[in-house]
């Protein structure tokens, strides 16, 4: 892998609110790869699709910068953005809010590539059918309105026209998690197959860690607009590392009763703090239950930086590396001199 | 004699597309201080079944009929509606998904819990007052004085979850009714939520109705656990061996359509072929058959019923199959098939 697909350096997005600001993203920075798949997790409100929709400059970015094969996106005109636009596309979550209820599918599908200028009216509409194709829909549907299909169908048609243009990256945000759980697992496989077919990077956004975990090899976790963890989705599941992953990954309920039964499970006091009156320091430390293995008062006053450990991952907080079991036989610095 | 006991319960609405049979004669028993999990997909039928029981189904386009629906003695679908009014809120409590619309944003959360003593149990101001402390304290909100006088948009998600619980067990209510009661919180929240009713639960053994399309949350909490498809049971069991050995197609399907956190990440995820069908529009026979793997022929004229796949088993699958199930089911197996 040489040059990144994407690079996001530094990202800051502020938003005025009453005379304050709203730091939805604070300070963001991954890269993703051609092929590739990263996953962006965590809970409401911690920026997660602020980063998604300031990547494709839908918002301007406060600071930072977003380069795409090695250029520049932040700051750049509408004019200069569109080649980029059409090689970065979105997938939303809710399939019925994305849709034009008033177009045929048809009119949906050749629409991005009208604004693009590319081919002739027929040839768009061979390709729209192609697209539905693409998504396991009917071609011969392609006459019909938003409404005449399902909700797993709809977002078979959002992603057909994502792929209208053929893009390189896609940014997914909460593809799924509008969707029954037997319709999700339909779109999670054809998202697989596309990607493989097509050499598509995805930039996944999702709450769901166990669809994430299916579907994503990288994974960056965020809190208050910040990463706190990004890790192979190995070292992230084996061995969570940040107090914070390690009690979202907790609170997944499992679906195995004998599990739940005897599972051990962090359960995390209060709630997440405002955006807008973030705590100071690490902004995880008043809801965290390893906090009183780091000495002092560091965790309230300093914010602990995105740094590598000795596995390869990165992670933003002030415990001791050395505290962290590593996997086994993974080959840990630390496992060989313990062994 | 079970707590309360579903008979035969059936729900429909005329609409201009015709009629919709959002629940098909459901059958079920609800005991003393058990958890019940109804699960299913969107438009299974399984808000409606409560909704129906509350007697809050608006009439028309909805019609509501079953043979009984029997909670301590009395039939709930005969009672006039002033009798009906005495028990909702009071011996059978329901709380919903969504915390913000169901508060009401223009009365403190105080006025909203006392509202509730006031309307069923006549007790003073004074009192109901100190009832709605002592209620907050009980689903762990930090001081709940100062509670009693903000409104709801002034509290998170999960407080007002927990502001809704508070109310839902003001009155020592004998079943409470979870309709998707974390489906809008974030997970770390759920968690709380899900502590705290299991915490609940076992100090006033409150009999619940869980609703969930969640398998993990249901998994979690359940003793026993029925699955609705199309506005029909296809099956109910304990929930050890429901999860561990499903006995009807449709629950074997959504089982293994879940993502989990120690499934092998790389392997394809089972999905369930086609869509959910069209409730105004079911066939003849099993309304899962369309997409069903063991279908057989019968399966397309015939509608399986409810019964124990061995005789005196305790559970019950609606399938004609259920014998095939239980040497297993697997992907692997559709493939061969396949």
């Amino acid at each position: 892998m040489s040059v990144p697909l994407l690079e996001v350096e530094k990202l800051h997005k502020h938003f005025p609110v009453g005379g304050r600001m709203l730091r939805a993203v604070d300070g963001v920075s991954f890269d993703l790869y051609r092929g590739e798949t990263l996953g962006l997790v965590g809970e409401s409100g911690c920026g997660k699709s602020t980063v998604a929709r300031t990547i494709v400059g839908l918002y301007r970015a406060t600071a930072g910068s977003v380069r795409f094969e090695g250029h520049e996106l932040v700051g750049i005109t509408r004019r200069h953005m569109r080649p980029f636009r059409r090689r970065i596309q979105m997938i939303f979550q809710d399939p019925y809010a994305s849709l034009d209820p008033r177009q045929t599918v048809a009119s949906i599908l050749a629409e991005p590539l009208a604004i693009h200028r590319m081919g002739r009216p027929r040839a768009r509409r061979l390709r729209a059918m192609q697209l539905l194709e693409a998504v396991g829909l009917n071609p011969r549907h392609i006459h019909r309105y938003p409404h005449e299909f399902s909700g797993g169908q709809r977002q078979r048609i959002g992603i057909a026209r994502a792929l209208a243009l053929e893009p390189d990256l896609i940014i997914c945000d909460e593809p799924v998690s509008a969707l029954d759980v037997s319709i999700q697992a339909q779109i999670v496989n054809l998202l697989a197959e596309l990607q493989e077919r097509f050499n598509l990077a995805y930039l996944f956004i999702a709450h769901d860690l166990a669809v994430v975990r299916h579907i994503c090899r990288r994974i960056a976790v965020m809190y208050l607009g910040r990463i706190v963890e990004i890790a192979t989705r190995d070292q992230l599941f084996g061995s969570p590392t940040h107090p914070y992953t390690r009690a979202l990954l907790s609170a997944i309920p499992h679906p195995d009763p004998e599990v739940e039964r005897t599972r051990r499970r962090i359960v995390l006091p209060g709630d997440v703090p405002s955006p807008l009156s973030p705590p100071s320091g690490c902004t995880f430390h008043p809801r965290c239950p390893e906090r009183d293995q780091v000495e002092g008062e560091r965790c309230s006053r300093e914010v602990p930086e995105l740094v590598p450990l000795a596995d390869g991952r990165c992670r933003a907080c002030h415990l001791p590396e050395e505290r962290e079991a590593p996997l086994p036989g993974s080959g840990h610095p630390a496992a060989q001199t313990e062994s | 004699m079970a707590l309360l006991e579903v008979k035969d319960l059936r729900v429909r609405f005329e609409t201009h597309h015709g009629t919709v049979r959002a629940v098909d004669g459901v059958s079920f028993d609800l005991e003393e201080g058990e958890t019940l999990g109804l699960v299913g997909e969107s438009g299974s039928g399984k808000s409606v079944t409560n909704l129906a029981l509350m007697g809050l189904i608006p009439s028309p386009p909805g019609v509501v009929e079953a043979e009984s629906v029997r909670f301590k003695e009395r039939d709930l679908l005969a009672l006039p509606p002033e009798e009906l009014r005495k028990l909702r809120g009071n011996r059978i409590a329901m709380i919903f998904q969504d915390p913000m619309t169901s508060l009401n944003p223009l009365l403190t959360i105080g006025r909203q819990l006392t509202e509730v003593l006031e309307l069923h149990k006549r007790v003073s101001r004074r009192e109901a007052r100190r009832a709605a402390v002592a209620g907050l304290d009980d689903v762990g909100i930090p001081s709940p004085e100062r509670r009693l006088k903000q409104y709801p948009h002034e509290l998170s998600g999960g407080m007002r979850q927990r502001v809704m619980i508070a109310m839902a067990l003001l009155c020592k209510p004998d079943i409470l009714i979870a309709d998707e009661p974390t489906t809008a919180l974030d997970v770390t929240i759920q968690a709380q939520i899900l502590e705290l009713m299991r915490d609940l639960q076992e100090r006033h053994g409150t009999a619940i109705i869980l609703v969930t399309h969640d398998l993990g949350v249901v998994a979690g909490m359940s003793n026993r656990v029925n699955v609705m498809y199309a506005g029909r049971l296809v099956e109910s069991a304990p929930a050890a061996p429901l999860f561990a050995r499903p006995l009807h197609p449709y629950t074997a399907g959504l089982l293994a359509s879940v993502p989990t956190l120690d499934g092998d990440p790389e392997a394809q995820l089972f999905s369930i072929p086609g869509q959910p069908p069209d409730l105004a529009a079911l066939g003849e026979g099993c309304a899962f058959q369309p997409r069903c793997d063991f279908a057989v022929e019968r399966c397309a004229t015939q509608r399986p019923t409810l019964d124990p796949p061995l005789a005196g088993e305790p559970r019950l699958s609606a399938c004609f199959e259920s014998a095939r199930l239980r040497e297993g089911f697997s992907p692997a197996a559709r493939e061969e098939k396949a």
